[in-house]
């Protein structure tokens, strides 16, 4: 008699215990892609950060749908061939269902093809207009294009009635980027292009780039790179007494280069997410509210001021929750959801995602904004 | 702006350049002719300058020019450890094992470097102030003039060092033939020593005049160092005159080279000088080349 109520309660107790398990729905397994160190870890290492604690944040308030979400990350060096070894690593061993970053365009555009095989969504935070056009089934995209940056410089310069800019892109993928944008829409808002100059990501000297554009006939100078390149060309037209207003692009849209710059960056306006100005944004901005939250928090877990390049990483989760928590885990249904998304406000922007446009931002994701008393305002 | 004001001012930055790329070349003329290898890791001495004033006016909130003195002691004793670590120990190595331990070293310095500092880039403050001085039709800045200033004492300081006291003649002995120089008495490894400290002591000044101007981060020394050693080769490894010629050539042309053709082969055309030299005249253009007696 004992001896079969014995065998009955340990039954009962391991089919309890089994049940237990399985309520104990596994984890949604996401992938990340970050330059956290190289070259581009002014990128990565923000991105990095900035997923971590959102998928933390996730968590804590219950998860999706009950199930907790992994953030499996990478380190891609800023480098290519190592990014696609990660990305097949991402989704061979540890079977995501879908996968943040790179965080470089020429990241992104070598991890593509591995994507689209597999049939995995990517959210890249890279900001390279040929990321998503040609559209591409899997890729979506949450950094804004560079060609929109270009727009609103040129904007700004046609209202001023300046025809004749001098540029000066560094000769990395995003200069090059940039330097097809600047002239492919020159002509658009009539300014004609007299210098185009480049520069080398180590250069530490340009004033023969800045003294043949004080000879031509220039009217303004846009410089297309990032940090430290376009403080030294801050300091160099300084130094050569250049008068042409200065036009930069969202690639230094950080703090730091006004600390790199000094005082030759008083009167130097770029095109910015809203993050930078996010306490001088008016109140009846959509965005103001996601963009102090994030600020305050970055600035709460890594002790350092959230930015722009985080914002990119902070988007890509959250557009990944909301399509899961349509759609659940399986990577088509992710896909899907995220085509459908439409005015997310988010910090890069407002998106909308459809068939013909895995972007999602137009150029009001951009505000021009001006360095004034070492530090920014935003430009009227 | 006429072309010639253009010109003038494309040598005026050229000489600046130049001025530093001397000053690094020395410092692997010297290592050379005391010890008869090239030192890679010269180029991470230039960084160490730059980098360690940054480290002692931002965290250690020491005036500027404390900080500069403390970064030179620091780099020398940096060089000092370098040579005692990784060169002495190889007692009898063939010369291309020690060129491959300084290239191993130059990395370790930078690793170390990106570990303890980040890979942030660093602005120094000018040691005299942001206003252009004008000089006809170019401009430079005060800074520019401490370069020049810096270097010419400097390469006037290391060729009195050289010739007219006794532990920089012994030096010359060393490399003129270091057994003969040990039968003389001269403490041979004390002068390997003492190389190294000057090199990286110069190297950490080059440094740290020019960090105002390009800003500094963990890894400028790469690019300095093969520039400077392009400057040493081009002055036929000269602890004098002749590297200064060499680095001077070399920034000018430099300079030339981006503002008239393309500024995008920079670089290019520091290494296609380099070639060109190597090719055409490998012992420099400033030395006789060295003849032995059989």
């Amino acid at each position: 008699m004992l001896k079969r109520a014995s065998f009955i309660l340990t039954v009962v107790a391991s089919l309890a215990i089994l049940a237990g398990s399985a309520l104990a729905a596994p984890p949604i397994r996401i992938g990340g892609l970050f330059a956290v160190t190289g070259p581009a870890s002014f990128l990565g290492e923000p991105e990095r950060n900035t997923a971590q604690m959102v998928v933390n944040e996730i968590n804590a308030a219950g998860g999706i749908r009950g199930r907790k979400l992994e953030l499996i990350a990478y380190d891609t060096q800023g480098d290519a061939t190592k990014a696609v070894q990660a990305a097949n690593r991402l989704i061979k061993e540890d079977k995501v269902s879908a996968i943040i970053g790179p965080s470089t365009t020429g990241d992104t555009m070598a991890v593509i093809p591995v994507v689209e095989r597999a049939r995995i969504p990517m959210i890249s935070c890279a900001a390279g207009s040929k990321i998503t056009d040609p559209v591409k089934k899997w890729v979506f995209k949450t950094a804004q294009n560079d060609g929109l940056a270009v727009a609103k410089i040129y904007e700004h310069l046609k209202k001023r009635k300046v025809a004749q800019v001098a540029i000066l892109t560094v000769s990395d993928g995003f200069g090059s980027s940039g330097r097809e944008q600047l002239k492919a829409q020159a002509k658009a808002y009539g300014i004609q292009i007299v210098v185009d100059d480049t520069y080398g990501p180590k250069d530490t000297d340009m004033t023969a780039q800045l003294t043949k554009i004080k000879g031509s006939g220039a009217q303004a100078v846009i410089c297309w790179g990032t940090n430290p390149g376009p403080a030294v060309i801050a300091r160099n037209a300084k130094q050569l007494g250049l008068r042409l207003p200065l036009y930069m692009s969202h690639g230094v849209s950080s703090k730091k280069f006004i600390g790199l710059a000094g005082d030759a960056a008083e009167g130097i306006i770029l095109p910015s997410g809203r993050v930078i100005v996010a306490d001088l944004l008016p109140n009846s901005d959509r965005q103001k509210k996601s963009l102090i939250a994030f600020v305050k928090d970055y600035q709460r877990h890594f002790k350092a001021e959230g930015d722009h390049f985080g914002g990119h990483a902070w988007d890509a989760v959250m557009l990944l929750k909301t399509a899961m928590e349509r759609g659940g885990d399986n990577p088509a249904a992710i896909r899907d959801q995220l085509e459908r998304i439409r005015g997310f406000a988010g910090i890069g922007g407002i998106f909308s995602y459809q068939a013909s446009d895995h972007a999602g931002l137009t150029k009001d994701a951009f505000v021009l904004v001006e360095i004034r008393n070492q530090d920014f305002a935003l430009v009227r | 702006m006429h072309f010639g004001n253009q010109i003038a001012q494309f040598l005026l930055s050229g000489l600046s350049t130049g001025a530093i790329y001397s000053l690094i070349g020395v410092g692997f003329a010297i290592i050379h002719n005391a010890t008869g290898i090239i030192n890679f890791a010269q180029g991470e001495f230039v960084m160490l300058g730059g980098m360690f004033t940054v480290f002692f006016i931002t965290v250690m909130k020491l005036p500027l020019l404390v900080s500069v003195i403390l970064a030179i002691a620091a780099s020398t004793l940096a060089g000092v450890a370098f040579e005692r670590l990784a060169i002495r120990p190889m007692k009898n190595a063939s010369p291309i094992s020690l060129v491959i331990i300084t290239i191993g070293g130059s990395i370790l310095i930078r690793g170390i470097a990106m570990l303890v500092w980040g890979k942030d880039t660093h602005a120094v403050q000018t040691f005299s102030g942001n206003d252009p001085i004008q000089l006809g039709e170019a401009t430079i800045l005060p800074q520019h003039l401490w370069i020049f200033a810096v270097t010419a004492v400097v390469i006037v300081c290391s060729k009195l060092y050289f010739n007219y006291t006794i532990s920089g003649k012994a030096m010359r002995a060393c490399a003129y033939n270091s057994r003969a120089a040990g039968l003389v008495g001269i403490d041979v490894r004390r002068m390997v020593l003492f190389s190294f400290a000057i090199s990286a002591a110069m190297g950490s000044m080059a440094g740290i005049i020019i960090a105002p101007l390009t800003m500094t981060s963990y890894d400028v020394g790469i690019m300095l160092g093969l520039k400077g050693f392009c400057a040493a080769i081009i002055g036929g490894m000269s602890s004098g005159l002749g590297t200064v010629f060499g680095g001077v050539i070399l920034g000018v042309l430099e300079s030339l080279g981006a503002g008239i053709f393309s500024s995008g082969y920079k670089d290019a055309i520091a290494f296609i000088i380099l070639l060109v030299i190597l090719f055409i005249r490998p012992q420099g253009l400033f030395s006789k080349g060295s003849t032995e007696r059989v």
